[in-house]
């Protein structure tokens, strides 16, 4: 099965299971969504169930978050990652502190899903990872899933939770990547990461499409003697840390692998965490591997080819890392 | 005006003389809470308040055009009114205002006067002004969906109208003919800004034109009025007819905040001809008038009020604080 299709598979479970759960969003009704995301669900659940908004990202979180508050359980579609902006402040001014500053009175269960990710020459407005601006912010999950498997049961766990998750989805990966997806309903916890391949020089931590990157990297060194082990994270916010721990300990080495720019990003929190509580363990420096500090991939392709970070750009790092 | 035997409906509004007499308690109420506040901000004894003084004529009337154990409210900073109406009792409202581990709005995590009161169907509202206005589209629309019959009544002042949120939140609910009203008091000020600042129709009601259902401007000093056109408003809404949006004109009486000097950008004169409008000796001299209340009612409302009022105080400030271990605490929802 198709990334894409696991995605719709858990909503549509969701949605036949629970009639609190609905979907909001621009263009998710009968264009059943840009990417096709919710294809086929308006007329399964009916326009009360699949909206169409107006176009208009913070009303429309604001919109969901209300509809949270009374019973329902939203999930909203924005249509590219990067017009999450406007939301911004609904998001963490209201979403991520509702819970908090009410003393436990009013939790919000709310999905925001959100195609993200560059490699499809969408420049500047249709490229960015914005993972990082949330994984900050202390009252949201973040969520990266990476294989089909894992994108319909953590996001049938995400909306299951009481707390507002953000759900991104790498817009390459939404027919690239396939899997194995089992009949029926399973979950995949929010806050658990896993063990994707197994090795013994040095770990590579990451989540999202980049983990595919990792593992064909990964296979390339195995070829030159290098054994890697790849963690995916899954869950950015809050982070599985004894996972990435335990491997780190073990190999003694570590590179954080994002799409994401370099300052500032995950692998940032991830390195300093390895630094306070594996650095008896590490025989070289954490290293990051991830895309400069420009901002965002610009549309030529050979200018946002100059700038991904991909397999040959890990391979170049495990191997530094693995002579140190 | 017609005199009254308190059973009577008041010029129309469709309320009686034990409404009339009820919501004159429920200003009285407002006032004296909204002063003694200020006082305790000056004594030291509290941090931080925003006056509703001049403003309980809406708050109140507004509030109880609704069904108030069915129907939602989306506060702002000063709807204290609103909130007595709706049930908040002046001793849970003096807990918020010192803070203290048994406030019910958020057990002392946001300041004073920010409410959120689950039990009585009061949606939090935090600083940020005007992401209610969404938030309160999204409560009427689980309403529509899950056929409660519930209103949902959202206050904001005439600035937070500037904001987006505001014009996102009119068009979802105009599309979805979400059964919601829009309260806007517009008492001419966001804090130093005046409203000819906001927008060059500084008229309110005239943006709801644009999403599609009606706005109206009523006189927000007079509590019949208020309840009147609120009452349309909501059986408007409750009927499945759509959103409407009310802009209640009033006033400022007191600075912005315990935080602002309103003599920085108002001048003295300006200040005391608009305190001859206070809507409070106003709505007395009209239950006189109407045989409703007189001289020794009046002075024995006050005093039980007053009284409430103290007591309260006394037991908030004697409450015990948050426990500092909790700090961390709730962060996520289990
Ligand atoms: C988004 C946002 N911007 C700025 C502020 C600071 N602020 C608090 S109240 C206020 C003025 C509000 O004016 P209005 O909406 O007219 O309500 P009023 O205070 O007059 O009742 C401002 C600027 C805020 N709380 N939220
Ligand atoms: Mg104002």
């Amino acid at each position: 099965m198709r990334l894409i299709e696991a995605v719709r598979e858990g909503l549509r479970e969701e949605m036949a299971a629970d009639p609190g759960v609905f979907l909001i969003g621009q263009d998710i009704g009968i264009n059943g969504g840009v990417f096709r995301v919710t294809d086929g669900l308006l007329e399964e659940f009916g326009p009360g169930r699949v909206i169409d908004s107006p176009l208009a990202e913070s009303g429309m979180v604001g919109v969901a978050i209300g509809a949270a508050l009374n019973g329902m359980r939203p999930v909203v579609e924005i249509q590219f990652a990067d017009f999450i902006f406007p939301a911004f402040n609904q998001l963490v001014s209201e979403a991520a502190r509702m819970h908090y500053r009410t003393n436990g009175e009013f939790p919000v269960p709310m999905v925001i899903r959100a195609p993200y990710g560059g490699g499809v020459r969408g420049g500047l407005y249709h490229s960015q990872s914005v993972e990082a601006y949330f994984a900050h912010v202390p009252g949201l999950k973040v969520v990266v899933p990476s294989s089909p498997y894992d994108a319909k049961g953590l996001l049938k766990a995400a909306i299951r939770d009481d707390n507002p998750v953000l759900f991104f989805e790498h817009k390459l990966a939404y027919n690239t990547v396939r899997g194995e997806v089992p009949d029926g309903d399973y979950t995949v916890p929010i806050g658990e990461a896993v063990v994707r391949r197994e090795g013994r020089n040095l770990t590579l931590i990451s989540y999202g499409l980049s983990v595919h990157h990792c593992l064909e990297a990964a296979e390339t060194l195995a070829a030159e003697g290098i054994s890697c082990e790849v963690v995916d994270l899954r869950t950015v916010s809050p982070l599985d840390t004894r996972a990435f721990l335990e491997s780190v300990r073990k190999t003694g080495r570590a590179c954080i692998v994002h799409e994401d720019n370099l300052t500032g990003g995950v692998g940032a929190e991830v390195a300093a965490i390895i630094a306070k509580d594996a650095f008896e363990y590490l025989d070289a420096p954490v290293q990051r591997v991830a895309a400069p500090d420009v901002p965002s991939f610009p549309y030529s392709p050979t200018l946002e080819d100059a700038l991904l970070p991909g397999p040959p750009d890990i391979v170049r790092v495990a191997r530094e890392l693995a002579a140190y | 005006m017609p005199a009254s035997d308190g059973i009577e409906p008041l010029r129309g509004s469709g309320l009686d003389g034990t409404d009339a007499q009820r919501i004159y308690r429920y200003m009285l109420l407002a006032r004296a809470i909204s002063e003694k506040s200020w006082l305790l901000t000056r004594q030291g004894r509290v941090l931080f308040t925003m006056p509703c003084d001049g403003q309980e004529a809406a708050d109140v009337a507004s509030a109880y055009a609704l069904d108030r154990g069915n129907d939602f409210i989306v506060p702002y900073a000063r709807s204290l009114g609103a909130m007595l109406v709706k049930g908040m009792t002046t001793q849970e409202v003096m807990l918020n205002m010192f803070g203290k581990a048994a406030d019910p709005n958020s057990g002392g995590r946001q300041m004073p006067m920010h409410w959120g009161y689950k039990k009585l169907g009061i949606i939090s509202m935090g600083s940020s002004v005007a992401t209610t206005i969404p938030r309160a589209a999204g409560v009427a629309l689980a309403s529509k969906l899950r056929k409660q019959n519930a209103v949902t009544m959202v206050y904001f002042g005439e600035g937070s109208a500037s904001e987006g949120d505001f014009h996102e939140g009119l068009a979802f609910a105009g599309v979805h003919r979400l059964p919601v009203v829009f309260f806007c008091n517009n008492n001419g000020w966001a804090t130093s800004v005046p409203v000819n600042l906001q927008s060059a129709e500084p008229q309110v009601a005239k943006r709801a034109q644009g999403y599609g259902f009606p706005g109206v401007t009523i006189d927000g000093l007079d509590p019949l009025t208020v309840y009147q056109a609120v009452k349309a408003a909501v059986d408007l809404a409750r009927s499945g007819e759509g959103p409407t949006l009310v802009e209640a004109m009033t006033i400022r009486m007191m600075p912005h905040s315990s935080s602002d000097d309103h003599l920085r950008y108002r001048t003295q004169e300006e200040l005391d001809a608009e305190r001859k409008l206070d809507p409070l000796p106003r709505f007395r001299d009209f239950l006189i008038s109407a045989n409703l209340l007189n001289e020794e009612s009046d002075q024995t409302m006050s005093d039980s009020v007053d009284q409430e009022v103290e007591d309260a105080i006394e037991l908030a400030d004697a409450a015990p604080s948050p426990d500092p271990d909790s700090a961390m605490d709730r962060v996520y929802a289990p």
